[in-house]
């Protein structure tokens, strides 16, 4: 569904991803691990179109997106929830879904605010509420409800479990098997292994730009070394 | 009761059309984060083209369709400037697109000399609101009540656009943050299009409802400017409620003003908004963290250096080359080169806070003018000598620029900017009103340089030597410890305030320093001039220097120097054409969008293209070489 392959990106001199290539199938949840720094979120600003990769393919279901404008990249169907959340904070919760708001594709169920409310109960008793006072974790489900409001395809996901406490994680990957268990693909970048073993198909780790390992959660679990190498667990 | 009543309806009156625009010009930085200065140009479009369709189309239908026609026609009008002139550089840092917009206001004042010639026009009067209403005793124009009314209608069916439509809901978010409502799939180059639509509508709108009134005349682009300016600001970027607040507040101030100070209501607009942002730097409706300004954030200056040997080369090249222009000049080119060397030192002096600094000042003329008059003064009623004089104008301007400089480096970016911006039309409208002192709008005349220095050829020796040592003086600041603390406060003020760099102080005495070198520049121009007037002091000598500095580059230090002579050539050799200010807009259009780093900038840039054109023709010839084997 998804295609990276060998992706080079800068940030102004400096070479971030050294030929990056990963893929994500139909309605497969695959996680990208790596410590900080290591490139995962350049990886999803470079397959969104936020960064543009100054080399390589993107390519999402047989269309070639690198070097497109991003909101091009999202009308076909990809999903972006970024690192930083970046809601609309003088917005509220409703105003912001509507922001994401677009319209389903094909035989897709659509995604209603009320559905939403229904994944994220949190979010229902404070619809009306201005973004910017809500908490961390609140924001974050925010931040997943208004990308899936334009009824995406495949949802990048970019350390949805950073920064917010055990509890909310908790709900977090149970709202993201509820995803997967209506067939949408995604993939997650994540530096918390137990997280992403709880969800993913698969895993990729990506350290220095370079992807240093992909198999499963389980092959990583059973190469300790590696595991404290790539990603000092 | 019933004066005070018909005064308070005048105000608001007053108010409608400045709301009109300034609430576009919110909308427009809002979003595109483009500070454009040709709002007020659009307003004057506004005023002469409801002018031609009122005359055109009878009746009452005829003259409100008119109003409507108007907003669409400066809507598109405004649509088009977006097109072709920010679209192609909106990547480029944000104060950059600010002298694009300098460009459009020259071209559209042109425009309209050329369309509706240059006498003032008087408005019809609104079909059926030509006449007076009696209210507590006091006549009221009807239309003022219209004017009222109009503005309380836009004002709700601007709240109803923000808060009820998905397109008001997108530009909010986008106002916030831009990237991330493209990455939800909303195509931001249409949305920006429809912003800048709906903000020249609104000022195209004020301008067509208020010419029954105020009639259309060429000095309201920049009149209402800085009216909009003061009310965006004191009612707090970005908030649409704030903005109807403010106008409010300004016009009442002006109505009421006149009847209680009628010597300085041009002064009171500034001191409220001096007060107003001292104690809430966001304005009055407006949050801290809306409406961030970024800055250059975008932009990655280079490292400044010390002139090589070769830069130092061409300096010296440069100064022997003006030392020798009285010997084969006439007196012409040695008036000429005279006032390029004052504007260089003039543009230098603002690039030192703007380029160095970081702060970008848009009320430059004050320190300029202001040490001009602080020399005529001098001369005038002390018979200082010239040479006193020259020493004591900088010194005069630089304590200006301390005072005023106090208040306007609480706040940074947008804010800062207009806050220089508000002081310099403070000490314009001083300068104007206090006629006993200053003779206001007919100057002071006969400030005249001392006996030894007054064959033209001999001040211009002083001109050159005193200029060339403040430009000198200015270099030397960047490169010392102070220069290098400006620069850290420019980049990063948190880090440099984490290293124990008083951010505020460096930044006061670094704008005090620009203040004082800029009033050195206004010192050599009055006795180079042998006058002065308060046009030294106006809103379009402050435009000039930030015109001159952004043309040169703002990166380099040659920037300015560059800058000011290619400007003030450019402007000499123009001014033989009728519409020069057309051409001159039309040139720094062109500028600003195939260099966005300015005359410097474009240097560099063909200089590596010309590199790698002659590297591509190198192995082209190779490859043609191998082709003929």
């Amino acid at each position: 569904m998804l295609e990276v392959a060998d992706l080079n990106s800068f940030y102004g001199g400096a070479h971030i991803l050294h030929g990056v290539s990963l893929d994500v199938g139909q309605g497969e949840v695959v996680a990208l691990l790596g410590r900080n720094g290591a490139g995962k979120s350049t990886t999803m600003k470079s397959i969104m179109g936020l960064v543009r990769p100054r080399s390589g393919t993107v390519t999402f279901e047989g269309q070639a997106i690198a070097g497109r404008p991003a909101y091009r990249i999202a009308r076909l169907g990809l999903g972006y929830v970024p690192e930083d959340r970046r809601i609309f904070t003088d917005l509220t919760v409703l105003e912001n879904l509507e922001v994401g708001c677009r319209a389903a594709r094909g035989t897709q169920r659509a995604w209603t605010s009320e559905r939403l409310f229904e994944l994220f109960p949190n979010l229902a008793e404070r619809r009306s509420a201005r973004a910017g006072a809500m908490s961390g974790g609140e924001q974050q489900m925010l931040t997943i409800a208004r990308t899936l409001m334009g009824n995406p395809k495949l949802v990048l996901l970019d350390e949805p479990s950073e920064g917010i406490s055990p509890l909310i994680v908790e709900q977090m990957a149970f709202a993201i098997r509820q995803l997967k268990a209506e067939g949408i693909a995604i993939l997650l970048s994540e530096q918390n292994l137990h997280f992403a073993m709880l969800i993913a198909d698969r895993v990729q780790v990506i350290e220095g730009g370079r992807i240093q390992f992909h198999g499963t959660a389980e092959e990583l679990s059973n190469q300790p070394k590696l595991r404290e190498e790539l990603l000092a667990l | 009761m019933g004066f005070f009543v018909a005064q308070l309806l005048t105000g608001m009156a007053n108010a409608g059309a400045l709301f009109l625009v300034a609430s576009g010009l919110s909308i427009i930085f809002g979003v595109t984060r483009v500070v454009n200065f040709a709002h007020g140009s659009f307003y004057m479009l506004g005023a002469y083209i409801a002018y031609t369709l009122m005359s055109h189309l009878p009746g009452a239908i005829g003259f409100w369709s008119a109003i409507v026609l108007t907003g669409i026609a400066v809507g598109l009008i405004g649509l088009l400037v977006e097109i072709v002139v920010l679209k192609p550089i909106y990547r480029a840092p944000e104060l950059y697109q600010l002298v694009a917009t300098f460009g459009v206001i020259l071209v559209i004042q042109d425009a309209v000399r050329y369309v509706w010639g240059p006498e003032d026009l008087i408005g019809p009067r609104a079909p059926g609101f030509g006449g007076v209403v009696s209210i507590f005793g006091q006549s009221v124009p009807t239309y003022d009540l219209v004017l009222i009314a109009l503005s309380l209608v836009v004002l709700a069916a601007l709240w109803a656009l923000f808060n009820k439509t998905r397109i008001g809901v997108l530009i909010r978010a986008a106002t916030q943050d831009r990237e991330m409502v493209g990455a939800l799939g909303v195509n931001q180059t249409l949305l920006f299009s429809a912003v800048f639509f709906l903000g020249s509508f609104l000022a195209g709108i004020g301008g067509a409802a208020q010419l029954p009134k105020g009639g259309a005349d060429l000095t309201m682009d920049l009149n209402i400017i800085t009216a909009v300016f003061v009310v965006v600001v004191i009612g707090g970027m970005g908030s649409i409620f704030g903005a109807f607040m403010a106008s409010v507040l300004i016009s009442e101030l002006q109505v009421f003003g006149v009847q209680l100070l009628p010597q300085s209501t041009l002064v009171l607009m500034f001191v409220v908004m001096a007060i107003i942002l001292v104690v809430r730097p966001q304005g009055l409706f407006g949050r801290p963290d809306a409406a961030v300004y970024q800055g250059n954030s975008a932009m990655v200056p280079k490292p400044l250096k010390p002139l090589g040997l070769a830069g130092k080369l061409v300096g010296a090249a440069i100064l022997a080359f003006l030392a020798f222009i009285p010997f084969y000049g006439d007196n012409f080119l040695v008036f000429l080169f005279s006032d390029i060397i004052i504007f260089c030192l003039f543009a230098a002096s603002l690039h030192f806070i703007l380029g160095i600094g970081g702060m970008a000042s848009f009320g430059h003329a004050a320190y300029y003018g202001g040490g001009a008059y602080v020399a005529a003064l001098l001369v005038q009623y002390l018979q200082t000598p010239m040479e006193l004089a020259i020493v004591l104008a900088p010194l005069g301007a630089g304590f200006l620029a301390l005072i005023i400089g106090w208040f306007c480096v609480r706040l940074s970016g947008v804010y800062f900017a207009m806050l220089t911006l508000a002081f310099a039309q403070v000490v314009w409208s001083v300068v104007v009103q206090w006629t006993s002192l200053t003779g206001g709008t007919d100057g002071i005349l006969n400030i005249w340089p001392s006996d030894w220095a007054s064959d033209p050829s001999v001040f211009y020796y002083v001109v050159l030597v005193v200029g060339a040592g403040g430009i000198i003086a200015l270099r030397a600041m960047a490169h010392t410890p102070f220069g290098y603390a400006l620069r850290g406060t420019r980049d990063s003020s948190l880090r440099a305030e984490a290293i124990g760099i008083h951010v505020r102080r460096v930044q006061l005495l670094a704008f005090a320093f620009a203040g004082a070198m800029a009033g050195l520049a206004g010192a050599l121009f009055v006795f180079a001039k042998g006058s002065i007037f308060p046009t030294e002091l106006a809103i379009s000598r402050s435009f000039d220097a930030l015109i001159m500095v952004f043309f040169g580059g703002v990166q380099s230090l040659g920037g300015p120097i560059a800058g000011a002579s290619v400007f003030t050539l450019l402007q000499d050799w123009l001014s033989d054409f009728t519409y020069w200010q057309l051409l001159l807009g039309v040139a720094i259009i062109a500028v600003v969008i195939l260099s966005p780093r300015g005359i410097t900038g474009l240097l560099e840039t063909t200089g590596r293209i010309g590199d790698r054109f002659r590297t591509a023709t190198g192995s082209n010839a190779e490859v043609a070489g191998k082709e003929a084997r």
